[in-house]
């Protein structure tokens, strides 16, 4: 039994950290929500009216917002599918059988997820750089400023990660669920798809809605491969942005509010994956 | 689940033992449909992960311009030697990781690891302490740069304002000026990375044993007593993973610099001049890659560190 006393000091501890945490987010929304001309009289540091949506609304028809938000979503979308398609069949392969290298593998997928990019960076530029596409597939005449490549490194980045979790949790799973299925004749691909797949739907829940945010909140491949402004995905994008409202904090403060939501929401939806997702793959650098 | 998986995500001996020879007695058909579920996957991760890694290192003792292969030429251990010796924001650079290393190792995580604590005495009202340091979490770093720059601008900041400071000459400008941005990009950095370790660490506090703790109070430990002497040795899984990652961080530094400068002026990382060498005006590529293998030399460190612990007891 642990000592009930009151924990004044401890809870003004919490309270004045919660306060730092809190002001940089809630200077951003008050910014956000002040008119222009109200800051440029009274200065930001002010408890001037009025409170309007006015910025919100231009910085999302001046800073190309809706376009940025397509882009991430036709990133983000099918790059997150792939990753837990490749992983759960190779985190399958490697925990559900024994074989040679499976434990090789299965290292190396780890190793290659916890690189800086960086490292990367320089021989992905170039073997997209001279990977010639068709023009109707891509202006560059290359990978080049495709979403292809965008969404091929995510995976491949991601994939080292995804497949460490799935095979810790599938050789949770008790291998008997797999023998009877195999004394009834059901396959590799059916023990993978009707037995196992269907139990690891809590460990594929947390690390999707992980992915998601992780994924929505890239900035470094896009901004490496992707040149045409309009192809930036929101991330990548707001940095733009950044530089277009230089002088006017209140639409940069609205444009990074607007950021947030999705992530938000997320967030707050699937709160429970999300944090089951973090501290599942605790790897994650 | 969620914390028993990350205190026993080593425990990759649960592979069944009575299974070696099982994948002799598959069908052919399994056998392909195998091969395949294992191929497609390291293919991916072969052609976009591990081979671009050694292309580094072959780059890395070359001059190239990036266009034709042809014009690919040795170079020895030039780039290297131009990095270490010529090349002035190199040191720098160094200097700069090292101290956001430090940065994070000594205030950032211990401050993570506090909350982490403090949260899991059942306090009231913990979930909402819990969801306000957790918030910059779910933010990319290039929000972080963001909004920190509200904060921090010279005139019409939060931070100078609360100072007094704002339009007198006395007033710092936090991201501009090249003797205090690196400690103000620190501080935003390290309002998400408390969050992050936060979570980790109550994750891990939570799967411990509570008889754990209640044989140490039996035993007459007192809090202080309970926690350095049983809590965190008992947590020393996490507490491996905990240094991993923040070593890994502090590594990977880059969106929020190149977001506040783009990597200059006081903001230099290592990272940020791989990829100023790649894609600046130079298109240094055989220089960014020498920068790009010592950055991979010293993230083998933590990474070694990592699959050692992890993977020791299979093999």
């Amino acid at each position: 039994m642990r000592m009930k006393r009151p924990r004044y000091g401890t809870h003004l501890f919490l309270l004045a950290m919660s306060v730092v945490w809190l002001a940089p987010l809630l200077w951003t929304l008050y910014t956000s929500l002040r008119p222009k001309e109200v800051t440029d009289k009274y200065g930001y540091w002010s408890l001037h009216g009025p409170l309007n949506l006015g910025n919100f609304s231009t910085a999302w028809t001046q800073g190309r917002l809706p376009t940025y938000f397509l882009n991430s979503i036709y990133i983000t979308v099918p790059a997150v599918l792939l990753t837990l398609a490749l992983a759960a069949m190779m985190a399958f392969a490697v925990s559900r059988f024994t074989w040679k290298f499976n434990v090789t593998l299965l290292i190396l997928f780890t190793a290659g997820n916890m690189l800086p990019p960086q490292v990367l960076a320089a021989p992905l530029f170039e073997m997209f750089k001279h990977t010639p596409l068709p023009y109707s597939l891509s202006t560059s005449g290359s990978l080049l400023d495709t979403y292809y490549a965008v969404i091929a490194v995510e995976v491949a980045f991601q994939l080292g990660f995804c497949t460490f979790v799935l095979s810790n949790y599938m050789k949770t799973l008790p291998g008997e669920l797999t023998e009877a299925a195999l004394v009834d004749g059901a396959g590799v691909w059916r023990q993978f798809r009707q037995i196992i797949l269907p139990l690891t739907r809590p460990a594929l829940a947390a690390l999707g809605t992980l992915q998601v945010i992780w994924l929505y909140n890239d900035f470094f491949w896009p901004l490496l491969f992707l040149q045409t402004g309009d192809r930036l995905p929101i991330t990548t994008g707001i940095n733009a942005l950044q530089g277009q409202f230089t002088q006017n904090n209140n639409l940069i403060a609205a444009g990074a509010t607007i950021t947030v939501v999705p992530a938000l929401i997320v967030y707050l939806a699937l709160q429970r994956h999300f944090v089951a997702g973090l501290t599942l793959g605790a790897s994650k650098g | 689940m969620t914390q028993t998986t990350v205190v026993a995500a080593p425990a990759a001996e649960t592979v069944l033992p009575a299974r070696s020879g099982r994948v002799r007695r598959l069908t052919r058909s399994d056998r392909v449909v195998l091969a395949l579920m294992v191929g497609v996957p390291t293919l991916v991760q072969a052609v976009l992960v591990w081979i671009p890694t050694l292309l580094s290192i072959g780059l890395s003792f070359t001059r190239w311009n990036g266009l034709a292969l042809s014009d690919l030429t040795s170079a020895g251990l030039d780039n290297y030697r131009f990095a270490v010796e010529d090349y002035p924001p190199f040191w720098p650079a160094i200097v700069h990781n090292l101290i956001w290393l430090a940065f994070l190792a000594l205030i950032a995580t211990p401050i993570g690891v506090l909350l982490a604590v403090v949260l899991d005495q059942n306090i009231r009202g913990s979930r909402i302490y819990q969801s306000v340091f957790f918030t910059p979490v779910m933010l990319s770093l290039v929000l972080v740069g963001i909004i920190w720059q509200l904060v921090y601008a010279r005139n019409d900041g939060l931070l100078n304002n609360l100072l007094g400071t704002a339009g007198t000459p006395a007033a710092v400008d936090w991201f501009g000026d090249p003797d205090v941005n690196l400690w103000a990009a620190l501080v935003a950095t390290a309002w998400r990375h408390a969050g992050y370790i936060m979570v980790l660490y109550l994750a891990g506090l939570k799967g411990l044993d509570p008889s754990l703790r209640e044989a140490a109070s039996i035993d007459g430990a007192n809090g202080r007593q309970t926690l350095f002497r049983v809590v965190f040795p008992a947590m020393r899984q996490i507490n491996v993973l905990v240094v991993v990652i923040t070593f890994i961080e502090a590594l990977r530094a880059f969106d929020i610099a190149y977001v506040i400068n783009r990597g200059t002026n006081g903001l230099e990382l290592l990272s940020i001049l791989v990829i100023q060498n790649l894609v600046g005006e130079g298109q240094v590529i055989g220089v960014g890659s020498a920068l790009a293998v010592l950055l991979l030399i010293v993230s083998l460190v933590p990474i070694v560190i990592y699959l050692v612990r992890t993977f020791r007891r299979t093999d």
